[in-house]
C-alpha cells in the first residue's frame, strides 16, 4: 500500500516521515549493491575505469568490489564467456546468495558480440543464468555501466515484497541453484537452460 | 561426486608427506582476468606450478582467416585491450610489407605518437595493478588511471573511441590529427612529467613495495633469452635489446631515447624498467610533437578493400608495451589472409612463470604474475 504523495509531503512539513516498510527495505537494498570482483575480458577494464576517481561508482554504493561470491550481491559479467568459462560463471553465480542480480556488460556476454562465429564462444550468458540488466556496446562506456546501475536501481525500487510479482528471493518455490553445463562431445550439454532462455523462433 | 575428486594425493619429492594442490583461479582477484595456476605447495613454498590457459581463446586467427584484410583490423583491438594502437600499428605493419605499400611521413609521426602515448598508460596501468596485488587496494591504480583517462579522451578525441581505436590503415592513417588535437596533446604530454614524478614519490620510497619486491622472482638473463622473452621483462633482466632500436620499424631512429635496463632480475627491477620507459617515452612524445610534418596521412595509391596480394608472406614486428609483437601473414592471393598467426608477447612472456615462482611463497606467486604484465585477450587469443 503506497502512501498517497500529497499526504506525505504535507506531513513531511509537519516534521512526520511516512514511508512503508517496503520502501524502506528496497531503498536499504538498492543503496548497497556489492558487485563480485570478476573481469572476464575487455569490458572489465571499463569496468575498473568506473570505479575509478573520474566515474565514481561509490555514488551508488556499489564500489565495494569483493572477490568471494558468497558476499556479493551483484555479478558483472563483463566480457567474452567463452565455453570453457561457462560452466565457472554458473557455478559462481550458484554460490552467491539470494538477493543476487546479474548485469550483462558489453555484446559479447548479450550474445556473443563480434566473436559470436568463433567455435568456442557463447552466443550469451543468459541461455544458463537469469539476467536482469543488457548494456549494449564494445566495450560500453562507463557511463553506460551507470545507466545499468541505475536501471537495476529502479529495479529493485519496484520490486513488491509479497504477491505474485515477488522477487525470486522470497518466493520459496523458485529456482535457486542453476544446472551447470559441462563440455559434451561437440557443445556445451545442455546448450541452454529452458528454464531461463527459450530458443527464439525465427519467422523468415 | 566431480572428477579429480578423489584422485591419489601429490606426494613430496621425497615421497613423506603429501603437497597441497591449489587452483588459484579461473576467478581470482590476482589473475587480471580468466587464468588458472595450479600450484602445488609444501607449506608456503611452491613446488610446482601449471598454467592453465584458455578461458579467453576467441578465435582471433580463426576469424581473420575468413575475413578480408581489412575485417581483421577491429579484431586486433580487442588482443591486448589495454593497447589497441599498438596492436593497428603491428597488423598494419604486417599488411605493408605484404603489399608493399609506402605509409606518408605525418602518418608515421602519428603512430609513434599514438604508440608512446599507449605506452604510457599501459606501464601506467600495470603498475597500479602490480600495487594493488601487493594489497594497496585502490590508491595507485586511482593515480594511474588519472593520467590514463586523460589519455584517452585524445584518443577518443582523435579516433572517435576510447579504447578499441580501429584507427590505423594500410598505408596510413584512417583520419588526419587537427591543430588542435595536437596542442592538446602537447598539453597532456607537458603534464606526464608530473604525473610519473608523483607516481614515483608517492611509492619508491615505500617499505612494504621494497620488502616485497626486491629479490624476488629472479628471471635470468639466460633464460629470459632462450624462452624468447621480450620487452620490459627482458630489459629487467638486463638484456640490452627494444626493437624500436634494433628493428628499424617507424621513425624511431629519428628521436633520442635511452634504454633502460635491470640489475637485479627481479620484480622490483620490472616495476622500476616501467616506470623509467615512461620518462623515455614522454622524451619521444616531446621530440614527436615538436618536428611533425604537414601532408596527408594516407597514401594515395594505397587500396584499403578489396585488394589481393600477390602470394607470399610477411612478419610486421612492433615493441609493444608488453614486448614483442608480431603478425604474420600468408598470402595466397586471395582477398583473405591463407594463414593469419598472431605472435603474442604476453604468453610467451609468460611461459617462464614457474621457473620465476619455483621456491618463493605462494604470496608472491601473485607479484611474479602481476610484474609479467600481461593481458589475457592476448595469451589466448
Amino acid at each position: 500500500m503506497a502512501v498517497d504523495e500529497g499526504l506525505k509531503i504535507e506531513l513531511g512539513k509537519q516534521g512526520v516521515f511516512v514511508t512503508t516498510i517496503e520502501e524502506l527495505y528496497n531503498w536499504g537494498r538498492r543503496s548497497s549493491i556489492w558487485p563480485m570482483q570478476f573481469g572476464l575480458a575487455c569490458c572489465a577494464i571499463e569496468m575498473i575505469a568506473t570505479t575509478m576517481a573520474r566515474y565514481d561508482l561509490a555514488r551508488f554504493g556499489a564500489e565495494v568490489f569483493r572477490p568471494s561470491p558468497r558476499q556479493a550481491d551483484l555479478m558483472i559479467i563483463s566480457g567474452t564467456v567463452t565455453k570453457k568459462m561457462a560452466p565457472q560463471v554458473v557455478r559462481l553465480y550458484n554460490q552467491m546468495a539470494e538477493p543476487r542480480y546479474v548485469i550483462a556488460m558489453g555484446a559479447c556476454a548479450i550474445s556473443g558480440g563480434p566473436f559470436k562465429q568463433g567455435y568456442n564462444v557463447l552466443k550469451g550468458i543468459d541461455r544458463y543464468i537469469p539476467v536482469d540488466v543488457h548494456i549494449p556496446g564494445c566495450p560500453p562506456r562507463p557511463e553506460a555501466l551507470l545507466q545499468a546501475f541505475m536501471t537495476l536501481q529502479k529495479k529493485i525500487d519496484g520490486q513488491p515484497l509479497t504477491g505474485p510479482d515477488r522477487p525470486r528471493f522470497l518466493d520459496a518455490e523458485a529456482q535457486g541453484e542453476f544446472p551447470v553445463p559441462v563440455q559434451g562431445e561437440h557443445d556445451l550439454e545442455p546448450t541452454s537452460n529452458p528454464g531461463v532462455w527459450t530458443v527464439p523462433v525465427v519467422i523468415r | 561426486m566431480r572428477e579429480g575428486w578423489n584422485r591419489p594425493p601429490v606426494m613430496k619429492p621425497d615421497g613423506e608427506g603429501e603437497l597441497l594442490e591449489v587452483a588459484m583461479g579461473p576467478h581470482h582477484p590476482s589473475t587480471h582476468g580468466v587464468f588458472r595456476m595450479d600450484v602445488a605447495l609444501d607449506g608456503e613454498r611452491v613446488i610446482r606450478l601449471k598454467p592453465v590457459f584458455g578461458y579467453l581463446h576467441r578465435n582471433h586467427e580463426k576469424i581473420a582467416e575468413g575475413m578480408s584484410y581489412l575485417g581483421s583490423m577491429p579484431f586486433t583491438d580487442r588482443l591486448d585491450y589495454l593497447c589497441p594502437l599498438t596492436n593497428n600499428w603491428a597488423y598494419a605493419l604486417a599488411v605493408e610489407k605484404l603489399t608493399g605499400q609506402e605509409v606518408p611521413e605525418r602518418a608515421e609521426y602519428l603512430r609513434v605518437i599514438l604508440g608512446e602515448l599507449t605506452r604510457v598508460q599501459n606501464h601506467a596501468s600495470s603498475i597500479g595493478f602490480l600495487i594493488q596485488e601487493m594489497g594497496a587496494s585502490g590508491t595507485p591504480l586511482m593515480y594511474a588511471f588519472k593520467a590514463r583517462e586523460k589519455i584517452l579522451d585524445l584518443f577518443e578525441e582523435l579516433t572517435g573511441a576510447r579504447m578499441m581505436c580501429n584507427y590505423m590503415r594500410f598505408g596510413g592513417c584512417r583520419v588526419d590529427a587537427s591543430a588542435a588535437w595536437l596542442d592538446a596533446t602537447r598539453k597532456v604530454v607537458a603534464g606526464l612529467p608530473g604525473f610519473v614524478d608523483e607516481f614515483e614519490r608517492l611509492l619508491r620510497t615505500n617499505e612494504i613495495l621494497m620488502a616485497r619486491t626486491q629479490g624476488v622472482g629472479i628471471l635470468r638473463p639466460e633464460l629470459a633469452v632462450n624462452a624468447g622473452v621480450t620487452g620490459p621483462m627482458l630489459r629487467a633482466s638486463g638484456v640490452n635489446y627494444d626493437i624500436r632500436k634494433v628493428g628499424g620499424y617507424g621513425v624511431y631512429n629519428r628521436f633520442k631515447f635511452r634504454v633502460p635496463l635491470g640489475d637485479h632480475w627481479d620484480v622490483y627491477d620490472r616495476y622500476m624498467i616501467r616506470m623509467l620507459e615512461m620518462r623515455e617515452s614522454i622524451k619521444i612524445l616531446e621530440q614527436a610533437l615538436k618536428d611533425i610534418p604537414g601532408g596527408p596521412v594516407m597514401d594515395a595509391k594505397a587500396k584499403l578493400r578489396g585488394f589481393r596480394p600477390k602470394p607470399g608472406e610477411a612478419y610486421g614486428r612492433i615493441e609493444s608495451p608488453k614486448g614483442e609483437l608480431g603478425f604474420y601473414l600468408i598470402s595466397d592471393g586471395g582477398p583473405n589472409p591463407y594463414r593469419y598467426r598472431v605472435r603474442p608477447p604476453s604468453l610467451i612472456n609468460l611461459t617462464i612463470l614457474e621457473d620465476m615462482c619455483l621456491g618463493q611463497n605462494v604470496a608472491d606467486v601473485v607479484l611474479i604474475f602481476g610484474s609479467v604484465d600481461i593481458i589475457l585477450g592476448e595469451v589466448d587469443r
